[in-house]
């Protein structure tokens, strides 16, 4: 296997003082970023990521990416404990979560959601490990019509299956793609939509606006809420630990449906989110005991951490075979890759073979330190809530700023980070997506790059995306995920028209 | 169990009061935004439109992507606007309520002076003033604790970033008088 080659050569580049203790840094701080309120993964990697600028690519990916693995491991800490999930994706995990921390058995609970969350992203990793070298060769013979023809597929996947308002989904794209047009025109050199403003050449860094987005907006919002908590804390023994996993082989089937789910929605543009719902709602469905869910079953909190882990980190796969994120999050890493001098893509794979599988490899080492470390440190981190929010919450905002000054050098953009913070407040509320927004903004350029790459190839023929089979089926596909809701309505009215045919 | 539990209490003093009354209602942000959504849209397509939208003889023309875009974003703001005008039930939730509002500018207000005075004092002092003024003035934390704290913040941030990481910050009069 060529595959196995190589990630042992990943092992070997990731194996040296420097990185490892990177990686132990990235993980303590990851989980911080998950416990806290008002921080989540995707706004904790882009205010980290300015400490990285002086580092090299690899080093910077392993601690960038820990901090993400860290975060998907903290938020269920707060889930169990407080009832409070600290990341959107743990939302689920508080359903049988909390209820068993009440009856005495947090130790279990989070033994449970560790355990589990550990599987789902081993098997995205054993996943990205295999399929990833594949899908890039195979893109590597894509040329820009390709290329439009997938972003073209994951934008319009977002708007077709997403769970929001198709028109706000919408709007948040299209806003991205035009704030990413901002600035000089990389085809013609041309300075567009500046409207003479010096500040503006320079175009809308990404960066500036994920921080604001998340990180400020973020703020923002939590102030609203009422941040009293109350809860115990759990110390876990070696002997609940066995005691878990000896009965983990029961429950297989719950976990490799979740880790099935996960993955399948972290390569296309679900998200940890929906995946963790999901994968509760089908644990329960499959159960012959469906009442005794909500009430403290261990199986409530394997299927959504399962599900969670395996979508966060099969997002990432996309991202390193195509230069298509799967997540907000993956769209930040991506952001950092261009910000070390990387061009995402299929050809990752045969330029930087040391960064991709040191990478990988890190995704397995990360995940296993990273179980290691909760297990034994629950208590620790769990009494970072001590710490008020009055104190934390400044902390944040100057974090945020220096993130943002950081990647240009700019105090312009401190304002701009401030700006988008009211924006990503107000969007928040009224219900328009963010995840959309983040992957046009970040894919805005490099979609219209091959947008008109192909547009000059063919001389201005359209047709230039359905010149092969390969590039028409995935425009075709592109067009159907745009109106699936519409596709799948029709074929409802049929079934219920015709019940005979219906019911299969 | 083995009765090493530990409970962690967290209050809340100034938390927003539920029957708080609202300040305005999600529909009419939900409008204002789709209208301010749709004007920026329309200066974006008439800049774009200036700048060329047609087809040069080695394809479309630097204004011709973006222009389209605005047009999807015009359309789909004004869908929503007209969407949000018809949800007469919408009218009922509270976007926020007074005291909500209230707590988001504390937050907010403060951050602004923040910026204001990065530029003048750079980023240290400021994030020093900040943390200490928030937590003794908003938080209700001891002087001498939010003192301490802050001054540990800042001076942490500076040897992180100023130090370790070679990552330069607005700087103001207190470093130059360390020469830094």
């Amino acid at each position: 296997m060529e595959a196995l080659g190589l990630l042992l050569h990943g092992f070997q580049v990731l194996l040296t003082v420097k990185t490892l203790s990177l990686m132990l840094v990235g993980l303590v701080l990851g989980i911080f970023v998950g416990v806290l309120p008002g921080l989540g993964g995707p706004n904790g990697v882009a205010i980290l990521l300015p400490l990285t600028f002086t580092m090299d690519p690899t080093s910077a990916i392993v601690m960038l990416s820990c901090i993400y693995w860290g975060a998907l491991f903290g938020g269920a800490i707060t889930s169990i404990l407080f009832n409070i999930p600290g990341e959107a994706w743990s939302v689920a995990t508080t359903f049988d979560g909390y209820p068993m921390a009440q009856q005495g058995k947090a130790a279990e609970a989070l033994t449970a959601a560790f355990t589990s969350s550990f599987i789902g992203s081993f098997v995205a990793v054993v996943l990205i490990t295999f399929l990833a070298p594949g899908i890039a060769s195979f893109a590597l013979k894509f040329g820009p019509p390709e290329f439009f023809a997938v972003y073209l597929l994951t934008f319009c996947s977002f708007v077709g299956l997403g769970r929001e308002d198709k028109h706000k989904t919408l709007i948040s794209m299209a806003l991205g793609l035009l704030l990413a047009g901002i600035g000089m025109d990389t085809v013609s050199g041309q300075l567009r939509m500046t409207f003479g403003q010096n500040e503006l050449l320079r175009g809308i860094n990404f960066l500036v606006a994920v921080i604001g987005l998340f990180g400020i907006s973020e703020i923002l919002v939590t102030m609203e809420e009422r941040l009293a908590l109350r809860g115990h804390v759990a110390r876990i023994s070696l002997r609940v630990v066995w005691s878990v996993w000896k009965d983990l082989p029961k429950y297989w089937v719950t976990l490799l449906r979740s880790s099935a789910i996960g993955c399948w929605l972290g390569i296309t543009p679900g998200g940890a989110i929906a995946a963790s719902f999901m994968s509760y709602n089908l644990a329960k469905r499959f159960s012959r005991d469906k009442d005794s869910f909500g009430k403290g079953r261990i199986e409530g909190v394997f299927a959504p951490e399962t599900a969670a882990h395996a979508s966060g980190t099969s997002a990432l796969l996309p991202m390193l075979a195509l230069g298509i994120p799967g997540s907000g999050t993956a769209a930040i890493l991506l952001g950092g890759l261009m910000v070390w001098g990387l061009n995402p893509g299929p050809l990752l794979f045969v330029e930087h073979k040391d960064f991709v599988w040191g990478l990988i490899a890190s995704m397995y080492l990360g995940n296993i330190v990273g179980l290691a470390i909760v297990l034994s440190t629950v208590p620790l981190f769990a009494a970072v809530l001590r710490v008020p929010f009055a104190a934390i919450a400044p902390m944040i905002v100057v974090s945020c700023a220096v993130g943002a000054y950081a990647i240009q050098n700019a105090m312009f953009d401190i304002w701009l980070m401030l700006g988008f913070g009211l924006i990503g407040y107000v969007f928040k509320k009224i219900g328009i997506p963010l995840a959309p927004f983040t992957l046009a903004l970040v894919l805005g350029n490099r979609a219209e790059d091959s947008f008109r790459l192909s547009m000059i190839g063919a001389g201005g023929d359209m047709r230039v995306f359905w010149s092969n089979g390969l590039v028409g089926s995935i425009t075709t596909l592109a067009i159907v995920l745009l109106f699936w809701p519409l596709i799948a309505g029709a074929f409802a009215r049929l079934r219920g028209a015709k019940p005979a045919h219906g019911e299969t | 169990m083995d009765g090493s539990e530990a409970e962690i209490v967290v209050d809340d003093p100034t938390a927003p009061a539920a029957d708080s009354p609202a300040v305005t209602s999600t529909r009419t942000i939900e409008m204002l935004s789709c209208l301010a959504l749709a004007a920026f849209a329309a200066l974006m397509a008439w800049d774009n439109w200036r700048t060329g939208i047609t087809w040069a003889s080695d394809g479309p023309k630097a204004g011709y992507f973006p222009f389209y875009l605005s047009v999807i974003l015009g359309g789909a703001s004004l869908f929503g606007f007209v969407k949000a005008f018809l949800d007469k039930a919408a009218a009922a939730d509270a976007f926020v309520t007074r005291d909500q509002l209230r707590r988001v500018l504390q937050v907010f207000v403060p951050t602004c002076l923040f910026c204001v005075l990065t530029q003048w004092l750079g980023l240290y002092v400021a994030s020093f003033l900040l943390v200490a003024g928030f937590m003794r003035y908003i938080g209700r934390i001891a002087w001498w604790k939010s003192f301490v704290t802050s001054f540990v913040f800042a001076a942490a941030m500076f040897l992180t970033f100023d130090v370790a990481f070679d990552v330069i910050m607005p700087k103001g009069p207190l470093e130059a008088l360390f020469g830094r």
